[in-house]
């Protein structure tokens, strides 16, 4: 490959003020010897841009260094075919000029620096090779219920071929065999029956050319990638196990829904006592029976002791829910389908009182709607509380209902005839052994070079249900990793569908609690990300979060030492391994943040602009100083791309000075620093190394999910070669940063920059 | 993907989380151009005004960054946007394959060569309330409208430039970025399909008269609240109230400000209860002698979202009080609050005197008004219910809904809704 480099340095936006332009563009010449080296004083206008592309042209430049502004800023104008031509940007303006005195020394020593390391990138990195490949577009869709139903249909209105797998003999998932439903449009006053247009949805799935339907069946086994996931599908029915079917598929919707509290776990509400104690859906069942499924309209509710007219109702909301021992999440569908129930009970038993006894009602947005109707209802009797004691008298075949707490203080007795326990939603994910580690075994202990290559921990790694839906054939574990209480959701505020497994979209009620209502939209939502996924994989481009990436990485085998750190610590479950441990990458469920690249101790894993072999040539780069001023300490900082770099850009922007002592690498995440550089910097004279990359923990914000404790946790490691260079450990320090934060550098650098003067200056300076 | 059979773009109306989700979502699956139209100057819509997300008390920025970088990183130039802008006219196109749409767009006094070097605000010698912090400080005429503005670049606020007769900007800007005649711009595309992605203000709480905002300094509401807590926020990220920048400690929150109200918004706003429990956690983060009270109906948190109520009900220092608040009066001489409240719990009325009061208002969808001001075809059905929520989408007609223009819905929700909205899209334009 040809290495024309190009150096262009902009002298706008006051760089040309505050730095020494001319002394910059010799300096650049000197050190990296470019094809060409320029300066200009309105780069990212039309004529700079012309000067670029007819270098670009004429002087076959393919290594763009443009030191200018933030790469954040400007990027649509220095724009030039990233397979071609790779641009490195240099930022003079927001890391440097802004946040340094001008006509200073350091400061143009940080300049100096920067366009050294950019050259030094730029001349190493080679330029992307897309992985374009015909995929299986085909959608699997888990589950046959209201959501699966839509998925199906919806993938099927767009054109994909579907394969939609329900466990049951029949579609329609848990609400076929109900009765009612509430309104599922507009004003929402209103219940519907259940099947109003389920009927329809089936029959539509069941005649669409595009979907192949498999009942009474379930997963054994997924294999493979996004555009070639091997899908072996068994019958329910262990006994019939003979017949196993094979079917490729591009992407899945894991529509595998809900299911009731187990009811006997409610005993301390009572459950067990009569028959008259009964959950809310074994209620919607007595619905559905009375009703001969939906035929008649009007019933009387009966007792299910003794068949009379049931006169006295109540419902206990939160029947499992919102409570530590059992459900510590808030079902959410519960308080409108009471609500419902109740609206139901008094129609077909006007005499009836039904009491709802509660801690809230949830009837979000326009759902008000239907309580605020409820609440006109006479019969209907809301009760704040807390139930403290529920007894049957067999005598009088009557329960007993004693609340505390009441809205009007003190506590109240209820007898009634019927008690219904409204209880909550699980989530269909697999059976999960909780407190049960993910199984990861410790690898090889030690590298073939000899690196200390201690055994890695999963750090913050979710829980992996042992089994049962999906039976993933990865590496890590066999269904979707669960954020909490067994909902394999998105941890990410604004991405609410990024799993952790590429290419699989859990989708509706196993996701998080929601009504049918809310399905729908997940379903279709899911369905977009799931053929989204295909698409990108097609051309060759990552998906979330580094969408369009057209880069991925390299694994140098014949160097492996087996070690499993990188199938262990990949946040996505990318890779596999062989019976030895040799990593098996999968480039379709790869999100390209390189913690594998962080991970591996003998540095075989690299992306063709980003590796370990790179960073290390910026490092080497830099010029360290050796007199021992204050001004001379060099920090280098690994900033996280994503938060930590824009936040300098932001202070930047406000004008607010910052230690020119520091040198920001910026980084695609911090689990993607290998344990090296630091022995990079450290042998190269670097005083101290800073780390500044985003939140860790349950509320973790690094967009690949444990990145950042990674790196954490790695620091561990590093101790032992610190140690062995007879360094301090305090010379490396991790700091979480948000976006927001900007403020704070100042105070974050200057502590760090005063703890390393107090440690005085790295003593292999100048070796 | 099976080919498209119209080749227009998509007009998304409304440029905040929604409407740039839903432009992102449809050009990663298709080959699709969308256009954003926005009203403000920037990208990014209210969320941006948020100091932190509940419930992981995560800053906006960082998943807006990823979204910026979706953008610019994009295919084909599909995502395009016209910001400063408004949605006239929507006529359907004659051959029935979409729409033609009129949009006005305000004049461009900034162009693309802005560098955001600040040399005309500096010279700038008009000041202007800043709306990005609801008005509770000034910016210069000219400006730069937000933490992460996008597309990168200065605005120029024509209510306070005094234009000719003044041109210091112009003479001082280095790369011909401003032009101060510029002229507006009428844009008339054809489109495919619309998706309404306009969001929310907060309900006009004036109109509770009750509870005193606008008439007594200390009476807040939540969006200024995230305004007062954030660093980039007029207060520099310290919470302090209004009359005399004293750092509050004893704080009351009057949740359903509107909502659940059946003469101001009869439905629930579902984010308010959520926003509150958020404001009062990082209140006491930020002053550990803070006690706020959280005067509250039902505690609605749903899914999950329970765990942050815990969170906030294992701090013994949040207090909260199931109880309506009747009525606000104002102590003249601190400036704090007398509230007139009605303990559900226990029945008693009680006063409860607070140094600041944060109305929790909810959230009232824009487009209720804003369709009122856009002509539209007689022939176009838009099915907006009786509170300006658009939950009815046309599928046949190509006109969708995302976000709260859809539902009363948080953040995330608006993600799951402006990711099935793109999936709409494509499957109106399918060819099969």
């Amino acid at each position: 490959m040809d290495n024309n480099l190009g150096i262009y340095i902009c002298s706008g936006c006051d760089i040309g003020k505050s730095l020494n332009v001319e002394r910059l563009v010799n300096t650049a010449k000197d050190s990296n010897k470019p094809v060409v080296c320029i300066s200009h004083e309105f780069l990212c206008g039309p004529e700079g841009v012309n000067l670029i592309k007819n270098d670009i042209a004429e002087k076959k430049i393919n290594k763009l260094v443009i030191a200018a502004c933030s790469m954040r800023a400007k990027q649509d104008v220095f724009n030039f075919d990233p397979l071609t031509i790779h641009t490195e940007r240099v930022n003079l303006r927001e890391h440097v000029i802004w946040i340094s005195p001008p006509n200073d020394n350091n400061t143009q020593l940080l300049a100096e620096d920067y366009i050294n390391m950019g050259a030094s990138k730029a001349k190493k990195a080679a330029f992307p090779e897309p992985l374009i490949q015909d995929l299986n577009k085909t959608v699997l869709v888990v589950g046959g219920g209201i959501t699966g139903l839509n998925a199906a249909i919806n993938s099927a209105k767009v054109g994909y071929e579907v394969v939609l797998v329900e466990k049951k003999s029949n579609l329609g998932g848990f609400p076929y065999s109900k009765y009612k439903k509430w309104e599922t449009k507009p004003p929402f006053d209103k219940n519907i029956w259940i099947k109003e247009g389920l009927d329809e949805l089936i029959s539509r799935v069941e005649s669409s050319k595009r979907i192949k339907i498999y009942k009474n069946s379930k997963i054994k086994s997924v294999s493979g990638a996004p555009g070639k996931f091997n899908v072996e599908i068994e019958p329910s029915d262990k006994d019939n196990a003979a017949e196993v079917i094979n079917e490729t598929v591009g992407s899945i919707v894991a529509a595998t829904g809900w299911k009731p509290y187990e009811a006997k776990k409610l005993d301390y509400l009572g459950y067990g006592l009569t028959p008259d104690i009964l959950t809310n859906v074994e209620l919607e069942e007595l619905y559905s029976e009375l009703s001969e499924n939906g035929k008649s309209e009007s019933f009387t509710v009966k007792r299910k002791s003794n068949g009379s007219a049931v006169k006295s109702i109540a419902f206990i909301q939160c029947a499992g829910s919102r409570d530590e021992n059992h459900l510590p999440y808030c079902s959410t569908v519960c308080c409108m389908s009471s609500l419902k129930e109740a609206a139901l009970i008094r129609k077909n038993n006007p005499d009836a009182n039904v009491y709802i006894i509660y801690k809230d009602i949830r009837t979000p947005g326009e759902y008000e709607n239907f309580y605020r109707k409820m609440q006109d209802d006479e019969g209907i009797y809301m009760v704040k509380g807390a139930v403290s004691d529920i007894s049957y008298d067999k005598g009088n075949n009557e329960i007993g209902v004693k609340v505390k707490d009441t809205l009007f203080g003190g506590d109240i007795d209820l007898n009634v005839e019927m008690l219904v326990l409204a209880s909550g939603m699980v989530p269909n994910s697999g059976e999960i052994e909780y407190g049960q580690d993910v199984n990861l075994t410790a690898g090889n202990p030690t590298s073939a070079s000899g690196a200390s290559c201690p055994p890695s921990i999963p750090v913050s790694t979710a829980q992996v249900a042992k089994s049962g839906l999906l039976n993933l054939a990865y590496r890590q574990g066999k269904e979707m990793p669960d954020l909490a209480y067994g909902f394999p959701d998105s941890n990410f505020i604004c991405f609410p569908y990024e799993s952790r497994r590429t290419g699989i979209y859990p989708a509706g009620s196993v996701r998080m609690p929601m009504d049918t209502v809310f399905s729908v939209d997940d379903a279709k939502g899911a369905v977009l990300k799931a053929i989204q996924c295909v698409e990108q994989t097609s051309k060759g481009k990552a998906v979330h979060p580094r969408s369009n990436d057209m880069t991925y990485p390299f694994f140098d085998l014949p160097r492996c030492t087996q070690c499993k750190r990188c199938t262990e610590e990949c946040p996505f479950g990318a890779i596999d391994e062989d019976e030895k441990g040799t990593p098996k990458y999968n480039p379709e469920r790869c999100r390209r943040c390189g913690v594998c690249m962080g991970a591996c101790p003998v540095r075989i894993i690299s992306f063709k602009n980003y590796s370990p072999d790179i960073v290390a040539s910026m490092i080497k780069s830099l010029y360290i100083p050796e007199d021992p001023t204050d001004e001379n300490y060099r920090i280098l900082v690994f900033a996280c791309e994503n938060d930590a770099y824009p936040a300098l850009d932001i202070l930047g922007l406000n004008k607010i000075n910052l230690s020119s002592n520091i040198r920001v690498i910026p980084v695609r995440c911090l689990g993607s620093i290998n344990n090296v550089w630091y022995a990079d910097a450290l042998s190269k004279g670097i005083d101290g190394i800073l780390l500044l990359g985003c939140k860790f923990g349950d509320d973790y914000q690094c967009h690949f999910v444990k990145g950042s404790e990674l790196a954490s946790y790695r620091m561990g490691n590093l101790k032992e070669t610190l140690t062995r260079l007879v360094l301090e450990e305090e010379r490396v320090r991790q700091i979480q940063l948000e976006f927001t934060d900007y403020m704070k550098l100042p105070e974050i650098v200057e502590d760090f920059v005063n703890k390393i003067k107090s440690l005085g200056p790295n003593p292999y300076k100048g070796f | 993907m099976s080919e498209l059979n119209n080749e227009n773009p998509v007009l998304i109306i409304g440029g905040g989380h929604s409407g740039v989700s839903a432009a992102l979502e449809i050009t990663e699956a298709v080959n699709k151009k969308v256009y954003i139209v926005e009203k403000k100057s920037y990208i990014g819509g209210r969320v941006l005004q948020m100091y932190k997300y509940f419930p992981k008390l995560c800053p906006p920025f960082c998943g807006f960054e990823i979204n910026t970088k979706r953008i610019k990183s994009s295919a084909d130039d599909n995502i395009n946007f016209l910001v400063s802008s408004v949605v006239e006219e929507i006529n359907k196109e004659k051959d029935g394959t979409g729409y033609i749409v009129k949009i006005r767009q305000k004049p461009q006094y900034i162009n693309d060569n802005c560098t955001v070097c600040g040399e005309c605000a500096k010279v700038c010698p008009e000041d202007r309330p800043n709306d990005f912090n609801y008005g509770m400080d000034t910016t210069k005429a000219i400006y730069m409208p937000a933490l992460s503005t996008f597309p990168l670049k200065y605005s120029v606020d024509d209510n306070y430039c005094k234009f000719s007769s003044c041109k210091k900007c112009e003479e001082v800007c280095s790369y011909d970025a401003i032009n101060l005649n510029a002229k507006e711009n009428i844009i008339e595309l054809k489109v495919s399909d619309i998706i309404f992605a306009t969001g929310w203000k907060p309900y006009n709480v004036e109109k509770l008269e009750n509870l005193g905002f606008g008439k007594f300094r200390n009476v807040i509401t939540n969006v200024m609240m995230e305004r007062l807590a954030a660093d980039n926020g007029p207060t520099g990220g310290k919470i302090v109230r209004p009359s005399d920048n004293k750092e509050v400690t004893n704080v009351a929150f009057i949740q359903c400000a509107g909502s659940r109200n059946e003469n101001h918004l009869p439905y629930c706003s579902a984010i308010c209860c959520m926003a509150s429990l958020k404001q009062a956690l990082y209140l006491r983060d930020k002053n550990p002698a803070s006690s706020p009270t959280i005067f509250y109906i039902d505690l609605r948190t749903p899914g999950r979202y329970e765990n942050f109520l815990n969170k906030a009900q294992i701090d013994k220092n949040i207090k909260f009080n199931k109880g309506v608040v009747g009525k606000i009066s104002e102590d003249h001489a601190t400036g704090d609050l007398l509230l007139d409240v009605e303990d559900m719990l226990s029945g008693k009325k009680n006063k409860f005197r607070a140094e600041m009061v944060v109305l929790a208002a909810g959230m009232y969808p824009n487009i209720k008004d804003d369709l009122k001001e856009i002509k539209i075809g007689g022939d176009i059905k838009i099915d907006i219910d009786e509170n300006g929520f658009i939950f009815n989408e046309n599928y046949e007609g190509g006109i969708f809904s995302a976000g709260v223009a859809k539902f009363p819905l948080d953040v995330y929700m608006s993600g799951q809704s402006a990711t099935s909205a793109a999936l709409s899209v494509i499957q109106h334009n399918a060819k099969l």
